[in-house]
């Protein structure tokens, strides 16, 4: 953006008068939220989640290995997540930047502490053989809100995902799939934005752009906060971080629906 | 015997045939091979008398001489300003051709005139045939643009934006309230109350996806009204 300052100037003047760039009040979400399931033909499970401009994409893959010495009867998950460079003029292409950590971190915080996935059912031979989920998380386009829609998109990818056959002298035939994976939970993550002193949800990219600070509320279907993560320089004051519980409570329950 | 093949404001593709004979012209966007006129873009066909234009639905602006153009100054050199008006070639803009008055360059430091990030009113004065372009500021209506916010249209469609005689973006203007002002490449910049330049991002919006439709100054009109009366 050419010039920053006097774009938050406007926005500032716009959320004064609960009104948004775009039209929207200040806690709306972009319509409509789309998401499709089993996009990827390779992966066990995929959706790809669109918010307005942004598009994520995600997969699930499972493989079998070997479980952590102090959980051998539990499965294990990794999370990654990647920018890709077509996606925004800021992202350059090459291993994960700082940004594209911090997103995976929270969607693996969301899905791990929640407990979505029953890792003991991912087990096939204590101590020895286990699942491991590998969800990969791809920014297609980046237009702001990028960890909501990679949180709903990993969700809805693993809701998606069922286990390829193992054959009856161990090898893995992923061509074919047997049952769905077992989730639990479904932990949405809603991400509350500072910009002055207004609280906004789903910014897109120049908002985002010009914000102070964020605030990502994770919870699951019984109302249980599963994870939080703050990002940007400004402070944020603890009657703050109530209201964006609150927010992110009631925002949850509305993305909710579109799984 | 000329005869013109396609009807005006239709829309042709690269290669296509416009008219046979040489009774008409090619001007941009065309050329001629033969007795035959051809299109050279994707883009909406024009005649006016004998002259034929196809003008672009996409593409990237390319300055020629005359134009007055919004830049952004994007560097800062010793004597010069780096400046972006959207095109693919690198613009200097010189101290001689940006103030009147005289200038020490061994003491003055140029951005007290131009800083990185502001928006400046230009003229493109020469284009020379290796896509050297000059610009000054010594022209009516050059002038940095103090405050606002930087709006991006394809340039072919600018002509659509200001209107007949400037009636379209008078009217948006008067709507909003807000101060516009619009580059030939495509750049425009607003000032103005938030209410209104957010009404003139969504006019913008509309023009860019719209420009090749009939009766959009009246559409746009109402979108203005409409939003004013909630």
């Amino acid at each position: 953006m050419v010039n920053k300052e006097n774009f938050k100037k406007y926005v500032l003047e716009l959320y004064e008068k609960n009104n948004r760039p775009d039209g929207r009040g200040l806690l709306d979400y972009r319509e409509p939220i789309i998401i499709e399931t089993g996009v990827s033909k390779n992966a066990e499970g995929s959706a790809l989640v669109t918010i307005g401009k942004t598009k994520v994409i995600c997969g699930v893959k499972l493989e079998v290995g070997e479980p952590y010495p102090d959980s051998p009867d539990e499965g294990t998950m990794i999370v990654t997540g990647e920018f890709t460079a077509m996606s925004s003029p800021e992202f350059e292409p090459g291993r994960p930047g700082e940004k594209a950590v911090e997103l995976a971190r929270i969607v693996d915080r969301g899905i791990r502490e929640s407990g979505a996935i029953d890792v003991k059912k991912l087990c096939i031979k204590e101590g020895e053989k286990v699942w491991t989920v590998f969800i990969d998380v791809f920014v297609q386009n980046h237009d702001g809100n990028l960890i909501d829609a990679s949180a709903l998109s990993a969700i809805a990818a693993l809701l998606d995902a069922r286990f390829p056959k193992i054959e009856e002298d161990g090898r893995i035939n992923y061509n074919e799939h047997t049952e769905k994976l077992p989730i639990n939970k479904k932990p949405i993550s809603c991400t509350v934005i500072k910009t002055g002193d207004y609280l906004i949800t789903d910014p897109n990219f120049d908002e985002e752009d010009v914000s102070d600070a964020r605030v990502t509320v994770i919870t699951d279907e019984d109302g249980i906060i599963n994870g939080m993560q703050k990002g940007g320089t400004a402070g944020v004051t603890k009657d703050e971080i109530y209201k964006c519980i609150e927010i992110g409570l009631e925002k949850a329950k509305e993305l909710r629906k579109h799984l | 015997m000329s005869e013109l093949l396609i009807e005006e404001k239709n829309i042709v593709i690269p290669g296509e045939e416009i008219a046979k004979g040489m009774d008409f012209l090619p001007s941009t966007g065309t050329f001629r091979e033969g007795e035959s006129i051809f299109s050279k873009n994707l883009g909406l066909l024009e005649v006016r008398k004998h002259v034929i234009k196809v003008i672009p639905l996409k593409g990237q602006y390319m300055p020629k001489g005359g134009d007055d153009v919004v830049g952004i100054v994007r560097d800062i050199g010793f004597s010069t300003w780096s400046i972006d008006i959207g095109c693919p070639y690198h613009i200097n803009l010189t101290v001689s051709d940006a103030v009147k008055e005289y200038v020490d360059l061994s003491k003055a430091d140029i951005s007290k005139y131009f800083d990185i990030g502001d928006i400046i009113s230009v003229k493109v004065t020469n284009v020379t045939k290796s896509k050297m372009i000059s610009l000054t500021m010594k022209s009516y209506g050059a002038r940095k643009l103090e405050g606002g916010r930087l709006l991006k249209i394809s340039y072919s469609k600018v002509p659509r934006l200001i209107g007949k005689k400037g009636s379209m973006i008078g009217m948006i203007k008067e709507k909003t309230n807000c101060r516009i002002h619009v580059g030939q490449n495509g750049y425009i910049w607003i000032n103005g109350p938030a209410e209104g330049q957010r009404l003139v991002e969504k006019a913008v919006d509309m023009i860019e996806a719209q420009a090749h439709t009939n009766g959009l100054t009246d559409r746009i009109k109402e979108m203005l009204e409409g939003v004013k009366n909630d």
